[in-house]
């Protein structure tokens, strides 16, 4: 069972090997490719999106397509790119830096990511079953709940699976920083990579769960008939509204605080200083973590909830800027007497300070209820959270996929095609959302499928179009990289990048699966670097040679996935011709297959869950004398 | 130097921004232009707070320009070593009081303008009816068009908007079928038209600005409301107060449907009497209908809400409302040949309401008697009672 270094394996053992990981290494490679694919899939949406509103009366895109590619291009880029591509760095380094040889729950770790890809792959097979949904990635119950066919559900199942597998890995995360460091390593000494997945899985633990509910709510409504948002039957539009934005906002920060994670990382390694502020970081992740959760209303200024409610959001959302304000700040006083080296991940973390600093400003003009009723559902808000999604977290992948890839891969993405990727981007993404401000501004408002001539917008939407266009060549630059090094596949050793100042890079690559031998002492904030100044440059142990444990591969995660994936066919043809079913659906034809379909999906998953419960695992040990062997290699290796 | 480049930086980025906020933006359509004291309101915040913004992007901006310009490696050389700096607490101190500050001064107008932008109390009487001493309009929007009702008066129109310059005009808002937005840019800030209840607000239109825009404004739909949400646009005509009341009373004086004048037309009429008038009243009354009201359709400004007002685009509208508005709720509810729709349309283009034809004393008593009415007509959620009326009354 325990796969020793197996260099050469073939294709079947290697799929097998993947679909049964429960290493953590592993897993964050699958985050990887699922989530960089569905990356790729958004992005054409994207482009298809700019090419129809290019010019005015645009018919590239029907209006009904054109609202299905807006709301998978939210919905995919949110749940299935962005935050998947985040648990990928998550995986890869946290418990690395934290001196761990892998999260808490090895298993449920593996069962994140299947029902994440699963949940994903669900969604997307709506493009091929009927139409995908159409109602935004907001999906306001009013809406949601009139839009005919089954776009909608696939969207409801679809994040309810993918959903779960978030919860699961935020609980697995939180639970791992908080009692799996190594010997040494207070809360106060961690990285901010570290600090900012511990905050963002806390709002993950605590946001995630309206979601499911709403969601909940909304597939009772459209597969069993209740009416929780349907009016005439005594339901409630808004509620949806609360629920999804109470989830909705704090889910900005789940995104954006990992991306600081990245960029203070960065910004210290390549600046060969530590974070200037420390405390101050930590104390303002902490607060913008709060804050996150009290403020979700002013996605709704113009909802009608009152002058009261109205202020008291904007005011509470104004406070967000302050500890913002504190991170851009002590970045900036980072970087100040520093060394600046101007490698790939740093250019995108330099890039990041402007770009995000104006995502965050029109985001306090925002705040600002009167403007904002203004703002509101115009391109101004398409602009604003363009600039803090890709401009903040966007370019925090982007650093992290070069910064962390000799990590993960064991080789190094070519360093000038990085910068031409860096460029293009850069360039292509002003281009593209900077006007969009002023289009909202002039009037127009947002997820329109076309717009007339003579209104003023055809000459700032072109200027768009165009950057999208440099934006789609930066990644596809990027793509031919990343081939073109994975062909090459020229190994790196230890510390690639030269200046590594926390524990992922004192270990040697390629990772051992195991990742350490002895779990380290951690000596200070910086424990790598702590070693590099006064110490001899390695790490010191704090447990002497010998046996440790070890978690076995299991299948079940993608198992349990499965059955869920096919229990959501059965739940989404349910209502179909039934009588009591809402109009949307009431008039397919019935389908006598689908209450089977539902609960054999369901059997599965209960079934290997009872699996998993009652059928003892127990894992296995790494012995000393293995453990001894690899070192050995390694020395001999000369590195 | 540095002063000096600094000069120039700001002085650039105030041209840049002046140019934007007073050079670009059509009259009838942009928030940078306001029509009226609540866009107007709404529009000095925004300047406020872009002033406040700018110079916080500017501070950054400037920090980090001569943080990344003076600490370059290929500047400072390999071997520099870094001083590690733990922290600095002015420094600190200083970034957090500051941002507080700047916001403490946005917070003040933003609290007080979200109170005074909220108050429709005026709208209602003390018994909780529409006061006809104010202009109040119900809107009901629908997929993807809106009905415009004068409670105090009983006159319904569609898709253009009449309303009253120099005075507050009170909407309450209400979405039929999914939730929509009423946004008049020039005019002032949006409110989403639940279905779930009224929400009430106001605007105001000045005579100088109405004047400027020949007296049009555009309104359109902010929220995502199904495939045409693009397409759901409304105009608003803004007239002196004199003239608002004689519009009302043309449109309270139409009493019975206009009788066609041309033989088209008239067969016409006969057609629209079988096929469409289940939907469409002819007759400014009967809220909540089916179908917009077409009472004075060819004085409208466009066809469908965003297409040229002329006869070839109404009847390509009646012949295929699929194709220019898809997801309607008119398409395949009637069957008409090419020649009926020709008809029609003759009939629909002489639907005209006679300026000068109604009586505004018998306007102003109408809305003293709305005032003395307990049944409270007015108010936008007795729909269902509405629409029975006006199936039975046509």
């Amino acid at each position: 069972m325990a796969q020793t270094s197996a260099r050469k394996q073939g294709v079947g053992s290697v799929i097998w090997e993947y679909l049964t990981t429960v290493d953590h290494k592993k897993i964050a490679i699958l985050y990887l490719i699922a989530g960089g694919f569905f990356f790729v899939l958004g992005g054409i949406e994207a482009m298809l999106i700019r090419i129809q509103l290019a010019v005015p009366n645009n018919d590239f895109l029907s209006a009904g397509l054109f609202n299905e590619m807006i709301t998978m291009h939210g919905t995919t880029m949110i749940f299935l790119a962005a935050m998947p591509l985040l648990f990928a760095f998550m995986n890869a380094t946290v418990p690395l830096q934290i001196g761990a040889r892998d999260l808490a729950f090895p298993f449920l770790n593996s069962l994140g990511v299947w029902l994440f890809i699963f949940g994903g792959i669900f969604l997307n097979l709506s493009w091929f079953m009927g139409g995908a949904p159409d109602a935004g990635w907001t999906s306001y119950a009013s809406l949601s709940i009139a839009s005919p066919g089954h776009g909608i559900d696939f969207y409801a199942l679809g994040l309810q699976i993918s959903g779960a597998g978030t919860l699961i890995t935020g609980i697995n995360f939180a639970t791992t920083i908080i009692t799996m460091r190594a010997p040494g390593m207070t809360y106060m000494r961690m990285p901010l990579m570290t600090w900012t997945t511990l905050v963002a899985s806390v709002l993950i633990v605590f946001a995630f769960p309206p979601l499911t509910i709403g969601i909940f709510l909304l597939i009772f409504d459209r597969m069993f008939g209740s009416n929780f948002f349907i009016v005439e039957a005594g339901g409630n539009t808004i509620i949806w509204e609360h629920l999804f934005w109470i989830f909705g906002h704090p889910e900005v920060y789940i995104l954006i605080l990992p991306a600081f994670g990245i960029f203070s990382e960065i910004f210290a390694t390549f600046a060969r200083k530590r974070l200037f502020g420390y405390s101050a970081m930590v104390f303002a992740t902490v607060l913008i973590g709060f804050f996150g959760f009290m403020v979700w209303a002013h996605h709704m200024f113009t909802v009608g909830l009152g002058p009261t409610a109205n202020a008291i959001f904007a005011v509470a959302t104004m406070a967000i800027a302050v500890p913002t304000g504190i991170k851009i700040f002590n970045w900036i006083a980072t970087i100040w007497g520093g060394s600046i080296e101007f490698t790939t991940p740093m250019l995108y973390a330099l890039a990041f300070i402007p770009s995000f600093t104006m995502g965050g400003v029109t985001g306090i003009m925002q705040a600002a209820a009167p403007a904002d009723y203004q703002y509101h559902d115009s391109y101004f808000i398409v602009a604003h959270f363009h600039y803090v999604i890709v401009g903040g977290v966007v370019f925090a992948l982007l650093a992290g996929l070069h910064y962390y890839w000799p990590i993960m891969f064991n080789t190094m993405l070519n360093e000038t095609l990085g910068k031409i990727t860096f460029w293009f981007f850069f360039i292509g993404f002003h281009m593209t959302f900077l006007i969009q401000h002023f289009l909202g501004l002039w009037g127009m408002p947002r997820r329109v499928f076309t717009y007339l001539d003579g209104q003023g917008y055809n000459a700032a939407n072109m200027i768009s179009t165009i950057g999208a266009f440099l934006m789609a060549i930066a990644v596809i630059v990027l793509v031919v990289n990343i081939i073109i090094t994975l062909v090459k596949n020229e190994r790196v050793g230890m510390d690639p990048w030269g200046d590594g100042r926390t524990l992922e890079w004192s270990i040697p690559l390629p990772v051992p699966y195991y990742n350490f031998a002895q779990i380290p002492l951690v000596r200070g904030l910086d424990a790598y670097w702590v070693e590099k100044k006064e110490g001899n440059g390695k790490m010191m142990p704090s447990e002497s040679l010998g046996d440790f444990h070890m978690p076995n591969n299991s299948i079940l995660p993608v198992v349990m996935s499965l059955g869920l994936f096919i229990a959501a066919f059965g739940a989404m043809y349910f209502p179909d011709g039934k009588e009591w079913a809402i109009d949307a659906v009431s008039g397919l034809d019935t389908k006598p297959w689908a209450l089977p379909v539902l609960m054999i999906g369901l059997a599965i998953t209960f079934v290997s869950m009872g699996i998993r419960s009652w059928k003892d695992d127990l894992g296995y040990y790494v012995t000393k004398e293995e453990v001894e062997r690899d070192l050995e290699e390694l020395e001999r290796g000369g590195k | 130097m540095k002063n000096h480049w600094m000069k120039a930086k700001w002085i650039g980025l105030l041209t840049v921004l002046m140019v934007f906020l007073s050079g670009c933006g059509k009259n009838h359509l942009s928030t940078l232009r306001p029509a009226g004291e609540v866009g107007r309101e709404q529009f000095y915040l925004m300047i406020l707070s872009i002033i406040i913004m700018l110079f916080v992007v500017v501070v950054v901006t400037i920090l980090f320009a001569v943080a990344v310009t003076r600490n370059r490696r290929s500047k400072r050389g390999e071997n520099f070593q870094p001083k590690d700096v733990a922290t600095n607490h002015t420094l600190e101190v200083i970034w957090t009081s500051i941002p507080i500050v700047l916001l403490i001064i946005l917070a003040v107008p933003t609290v007080y303008l979200v109170f005074k932008q909220a108050d429709t109390s005026a709208s209602v009487t003390d018994d909780g009816e529409v006061n006809p001493e104010e202009t109040v309009i119900n809107v009901r929007a629908y997929q993807y068009w809106w009905e415009f009702e004068y409670p105090s008066e009983g006159v319904v129109t569609a898709q253009d908007l009449v309303v009253p310059t120099d005075e507050r005009v009170y909407f309450n808002l209400l979405g039929v079928d999914v939730k929509h937005s009423f946004w008049v840019p020039a005019a002032g800030g949006k409110m989403d038209t639940n279905i779930d209840g009224i929400n009430s607000f106001y605007l105001i239109f000045d005579e100088d600005s109405a004047a400027e825009t020949d007296r049009i404004f555009y309104g359109k739909c902010a929220e995502l409301c199904g495939p045409s949400h693009a397409l759901m646009d409304f105009k608003v005509t803004a007239l002196a107060e004199e003239d608002y009341d004689q519009w009302l009373a043309d449109m309270q004086a139409i009493e019975e449907p206009a009788e066609a004048s041309s033989e088209d037309a008239q067969a016409g009429q006969e057609i629209f009497n079988n096929s469409c008038m289940g939907c469409h009243a002819t007759t400014a009354t009967g809220a909540g209908a089916m179908g917009p009201n077409l009472t004075n359709f060819a004085d409208r400004e466009l066809i469908a809400g965003y297409l040229e007002h002329n006869e070839e685009n109404l009847q390509e509208w009646i012949r295929d409302p699929e194709s220019l508005k898809p997801g309607n709720k008119m398409t395949g509810t009637y069957d008409l040949s090419d020649e009926e729709i020709e008809l029609v349309s003759a009939y629909l283009m002489e639907l005209s309401v006679e300026e000068g034809s109604g009586d505004v004393e018998a306007l102003q008593e109408s809305r003293e008697a709305s005032g003395d009415d307990e049944s409270g007509e007015g108010s936008a959620d007795e729909e269902t009672q509405d629409d029975e009326d006006e199936e039975e009354g046509n």
